[in-house]
């Protein structure tokens, strides 16, 4: 039998305020994962600022190409192809990603493959869960999106149920910072969840009528506000980890609740969390025990591969590349690009 | 030699080529692609350049350097040119040649006589210029780029009582003033269609120059220097300056 060549891709990943770079073998190994962080320069500010973001990459992507080809050990001569993320993002941001990514494919004479950020959200469990193949449900939540997804196949997605008005990561920094934890509000609410009670404080869990699958967090943020609110002019001191303990179960029942009814609606044997968010704790082990309790296989990404990085995109870009998937050099950044759309 | 040269600073995309065999005095465009059309630049500067290489059987492992138009302008139009040039500059392991888009817009009229007067509107009242003169395809910059308010710019021109001719996107915006209110005094024109844009051959040619001066920087250390900083650094300079000035009335 002839052992079948090794595919390696190069990705880039530069769709908010991360500038990554990766190289993935046979779209599960990755030889190399380099991400440069700007959270330390937007927390000045509280968020993210999409003109200093897309500043920052600019100044880092080539050391974070080279850095992450150095670190694999191989060279441009070697990669079989260039995976870019060219959207859903901030648009600057994106673009300076797809420009780079296209010149260097143009140059080095590579076929270019453009990924859709949440397929790569996804795509990063099949990193260190080399048995998981689709189909398989998929809930994404991160600063940007909530979707409830069925991936039917490889490239192949159906969304089942997304959010009203804020993702879920959007309200954790909402609240985050009316509760004075500053930005990123995620980790931070998490942290001190764990001090306070997640049933001091009962807060809406918003149903969508006639959408089962969708979500709405901003009731949920809403309601924290007014309540904080309420405590300041009684004169009330509250309780920051209560606060956020309480508001992070209500987000969390809500995703947890919806997850469920879809596994019995779609009888799913395999269910894999993803984005930002799929790093929170509370969140991993009411899944884990909301999967288990149904007998579904419950898979979820380690927090480096939950954040945004460009290993994921390199393996999102393994199956569309073998897919036949080939972006042109007009290739565009598409800051609302559906998932599933090409 | 042999240099590419990009320019997406404003709403020109250029893509052009330009060769020399020996020494300065040689040197001549190849190729030269400018589109001034709504398209972004994303959609529209990589096919340029590779429409460029295929009609002139380009092998662009053999150019020299990537000469860039490196600011001010478009904050996103410039990220698209140099982030094009540093992908090409990784992938073909060359250096790039950053050039002030101010300087590569005034060698379009080198040339001419007297002072050389590119002006960008660079909105919020302001334009962005820099005052040349350009002999024997020599550029001087008398007064390097900036951001300054269109008045400014006619009282320090007043002060060199010289010819003056005006070029780039700034013109149709202040056109009027300039010739009816403010320089209305001065022997003033302005550059003709052919060469009153960004053009990547100028970008190209004075970048030839300055490769040969040894002014190249790696892909890696190049970014553009959009001669402002952004509106939330500034609006938190402000909010710093006045909360500094408040505790100090106290």
């Amino acid at each position: 039998m002839s052992e079948e060549k090794d595919v390696l891709i190069l990705a880039i990943e530069s769709s908010c305020d991360e500038t990554a770079a990766a190289v993935v073998k046979n779209g599960r190994d990755v030889l190399s994962n380099v991400i440069s962080s700007q959270i330390a320069l937007h927390t000045l500010y509280g968020g993210v600022v999409p003109e200093i973001a897309s500043r920052k990459h600019i100044e880092k992507i080539n050391q974070v190409i080279e850095e992450a080809l150095k670190e694999a050990d191989v060279t441009l001569d070697d990669i079989d192809a260039i995976g870019v993320t060219y959207g859903p993002g901030l648009v600057g941001a994106l673009l300076v990603g797809v420009a780079e990514a296209k010149a260097i494919a143009y140059a080095a004479n590579k076929p270019l493959v453009g990924v859709h950020h949440i397929e790569g959200h996804i795509a990063a469990n099949f990193i260190e869960h080399k048995e998981l193949e689709p189909p398989f449900f998929s809930l994404v939540v991160s600063g940007g999106h909530t979707h409830l997804v069925r991936v039917v196949d490889y490239g192949k997605f159906e969304i089942i149920g997304r959010t009203r008005d804020d993702a879920a990561g959007e309200a954790f920094d909402k609240v985050a910072r009316a509760i004075g934890l500053g930005y990123p509000g995620g980790p931070k609410i998490d942290k001190v969840s764990k001090e306070g009670n997640p049933e001091a404080i009962t807060f809406p869990r918003a149903h969508v009528e006639d959408a089962p699958y969708d979500f709405s967090f901003s009731g949920v943020k809403s309601a924290v506000l007014n309540y904080i609110n309420g405590c300041q002019m009684k004169g009330i001191e509250y309780n920051q980890a209560d606060i956020a303990a309480s508001f992070q179960k209500a987000v969390t029942d809500v995703l947890v609740a919806n997850a469920m009814h879809a596994v019995e609606e779609y009888k799913v044997d395999k269910f894999a969390i993803a984005g930002g968010v799929a790093s929170n704790s509370a969140l991993r082990a009411a899944m884990k025990e909301a999967c288990e309790k149904k007998n579904v296989k419950f898979y979820y990404p380690s927090p480096i591969y939950c954040t945004d990085n460009a290993a994921m995109i390199g393996v999102a870009a393994y199956y569309e590349y073998m897919n036949g998937t080939r972006h042109g050099w007009d290739l565009n950044a598409v800051p609302n690009l559906k998932l599933g759309e090409r | 030699m042999r240099i590419l040269a990009l320019d997406s600073s404003g709403l020109v995309a250029g893509v052009a080529v330009l060769e020399s065999e020996n020494e300065k005095n040689d040197a001549q465009t190849i190729a030269e692609y400018t589109v001034n059309y709504k398209k972004t630049h994303s959609q529209t500067l990589l096919p340029m350049l590779d429409e460029i290489v295929k009609m002139t059987e380009l092998d662009l492992s053999t150019i020299d350097a990537v000469a860039i138009a490196s600011g001010p302008g478009s904050f996103t139009g410039l990220r698209i040119g140099s982030a094009t040039a540093k992908g090409l500059g990784l992938a073909l392991k060359k250096p790039l040649v950053e050039v002030p888009t101010l300087e590569g817009l005034a060698y379009n009229l080198c040339g001419c006589e007297g002072l050389i007067c590119p002006i960008m509107d660079a909105r919020r009242g302001q334009v962005y210029t820099g005052i040349y003169t350009c002999e024997e395809e020599e550029l001087h910059i008398v007064e390097g780029q900036m951001a300054i308010s269109i008045e400014e710019l006619a009282e320090k021109l007043k002060n060199y009582d010289q010819k003056v001719t005006f070029l780039g996107d700034g013109v149709p915006v202040f056109k009027k003033r300039l010739s009816e209110e403010l320089l209305k005094d001065s022997e003033i024109r302005f550059a003709p269609a052919h060469m009153n844009r960004q053009r990547a051959a100028s970008v190209g040619a004075l970048g030839m120059r300055y490769y040969m001066e040894g002014k190249t920087v790696s892909a890696a250390e190049h970014h553009p220097d959009y001669l402002r900083v952004s509106q939330a650094e500034r609006e938190r300079a402000e909010r710093e300056k006045a909360k500094g000035e408040s505790e100090g009335e106290k």
